[in-house]
């Protein structure tokens, strides 16, 4: 006698999302397990950024429901960590004044958490200087940091590698891929591909707000002009 | 409620850290109530004994006008990098971040207030003939009718295209009732015909009202889309 089957970490079901009368995502269902890494691609405008403000429980779906350890993603909010494009963070603070104010949001009262993210995203949190005068890359690591403060047991992250060097993007490739092994759940939305080749346990593949295909390498199956 | 409050007081420190780094509230209002002194002086005699009847309204509008600037400015630093997204998907209660902005808004249009208060006095030549004690009790309630309801319009025009002129059409026909008790107050206590009592209690139920409605329904703005 077997079990009852455990519930998908991630369960994506019928999702529409209208803004007007623009569909970014028409019907979405796909279900997705703990501990994996998924890496989410596509053309522009195929629905990748607004698939995951969904998952992160930022765009509320027109229709359809969301689902993630049972829960809604408002409720499941501690258990997630979401990077944007942007970099949610102010410009006018050092990192570590970002990350202790962010912090104190996630009820961690000391400062040895936001020393040691820092650190762990290639760092220094003595640096005093303002977020504005970072380089782009160093807003992209205090970035990841920000979002990998609380712990969280899923990790949303929009491209990430986006206006880094070649070398930072691997040292983050890197750090993402340790943290999958220490068991996190990772959605990379990404325009490249072949970064997370041999990290990635599958690639995700969207066109029009759909899911056209799921494979296990960066190469589609259905050809969507991506994986470059 | 201790995480609120915890919050709270780190939303708003971290607030005034940042006005206190880039100053673009404060000085907008100050220069802007300094222009309105400046004016007004030479526009009228501030000699006349009629300046005690009309410096009730004009330090009350002056404030307003200027408020408005720093209203403004309270979001639009949440909207830099989309900042606001990162409090809304962490568990923080939403009236945190209302309570930091009202509270944050009401220290810096009373710091503006304490600063513009001497230059109104030498400026029109004001002797208070009232209770001068009533003038705290009108200053403090009126401070908070205006940027409770400033912050809670503000953070609900956020998303319109043209947020700055959505604000003040918002925010000013729901203030007539706190205008008219604040104006109406100081003018009582400048001019010492009567007790200010009735406009203290009118404030105070308007703060009471507009402060329980604006934390009932702010977390509803703050996760609109």
């Amino acid at each position: 006698m077997t079990g009852p089957t455990p519930s998908p970490t991630i369960a994506v079901c019928d999702v529409v999302k209208r803004f007007g009368r623009f569909a970014a995502l028409r019907g979405i269902s796909a279900e997705f397990d703990s501990g994996r890494f998924h890496a989410i691609l596509g053309d522009n405008g195929a629905g990748k950024t607004t698939l995951l403000r969904a998952l992160a429980g930022l765009a509320h779906p027109t229709e359809g429901t969301i689902s993630i350890f049972g829960k809604s993603p408002r409720d499941a909010c501690r258990d997630i960590g979401y990077m944007a494009h942007p970099s949610l963070l102010y410009d006018e603070m050092s990192g570590m004044e970002n990350l202790r104010y962010f912090a104190r949001l996630y009820g961690i009262p000391s400062d040895g958490r936001c020393s040691q993210v820092i650190r762990s995203v290639g760092l220094d949190p003595e640096l005093v200087r303002p977020l504005g005068q970072y380089s782009q890359g160093m807003r992209q690591r205090l970035s990841l940091a920000r979002a990998l403060l609380h712990d969280p047991k899923i990790l949303l992250l929009d491209e990430p590698f986006s206006n880094v060097d070649v070398h930072s993007a691997r040292e983050m490739v890197g750090l993402l891929n340790r943290m999958h092994h220490a068991g996190q759940t990772i959605f990379v939305v990404t325009h490249q591909a072949l970064l997370l080749e041999g990290v990635a346990d599958e690639f995700v593949w969207m066109q029009a707000g759909q899911i056209v295909d799921r494979t296990a390498s960066a190469q589609p199956a259905i050809g969507s002009g991506e994986g470059q | 409620m201790n995480s609120l409050w915890a919050i709270t007081l780190a939303t708003l420190v971290k607030d005034i850290r940042l006005e206190w780094r880039s100053k673009d509230a404060l000085n907008s209002m100050l220069f802007f109530s300094l222009l309105v002194v400046v004016i007004f002086v030479f526009s009228f005699d501030p000699l006349a004994e009629e300046s005690r009847h009309i410096v009730g309204g004009l330090v009350w509008i002056a404030f307003l006008f200027a408020a408005i600037t720093a209203l403004n400015q309270t979001w639009a630093r949440e909207l830099r990098n989309q900042v606001l997204d990162a409090y809304r998907v962490s568990p923080a209660p939403a009236n945190a971040l209302f309570l930091a902005k009202a509270l944050g808004n009401f220290i810096f249009v009373s710091v503006l207030e304490a600063l513009m208060a001497p230059l109104f006095v030498i400026f029109y030549n004001l002797h208070v003939l009232g209770s001068v004690w009533q003038l705290i009790p009108i200053a403090l309630l009126g401070t908070w009718a205006l940027v409770v309801n400033g912050t809670f319009f503000a953070a609900m025009s956020l998303r319109t295209r043209n947020r700055e002129i959505m604000l003040p059409l918002l925010l000013f026909p729901v203030s007539i009732p706190a205008v008219i008790g604040m104006v109406a107050g100081t003018t009582v206590i400048l001019t010492g015909d009567g007790s200010a009592h009735f406009y203290i209690v009118l404030l105070l139920t308007y703060d009471v009202v507009f402060t329980t409605a604006s934390l009932g329904l702010f977390e509803t703005i703050l996760h609109a889309e």
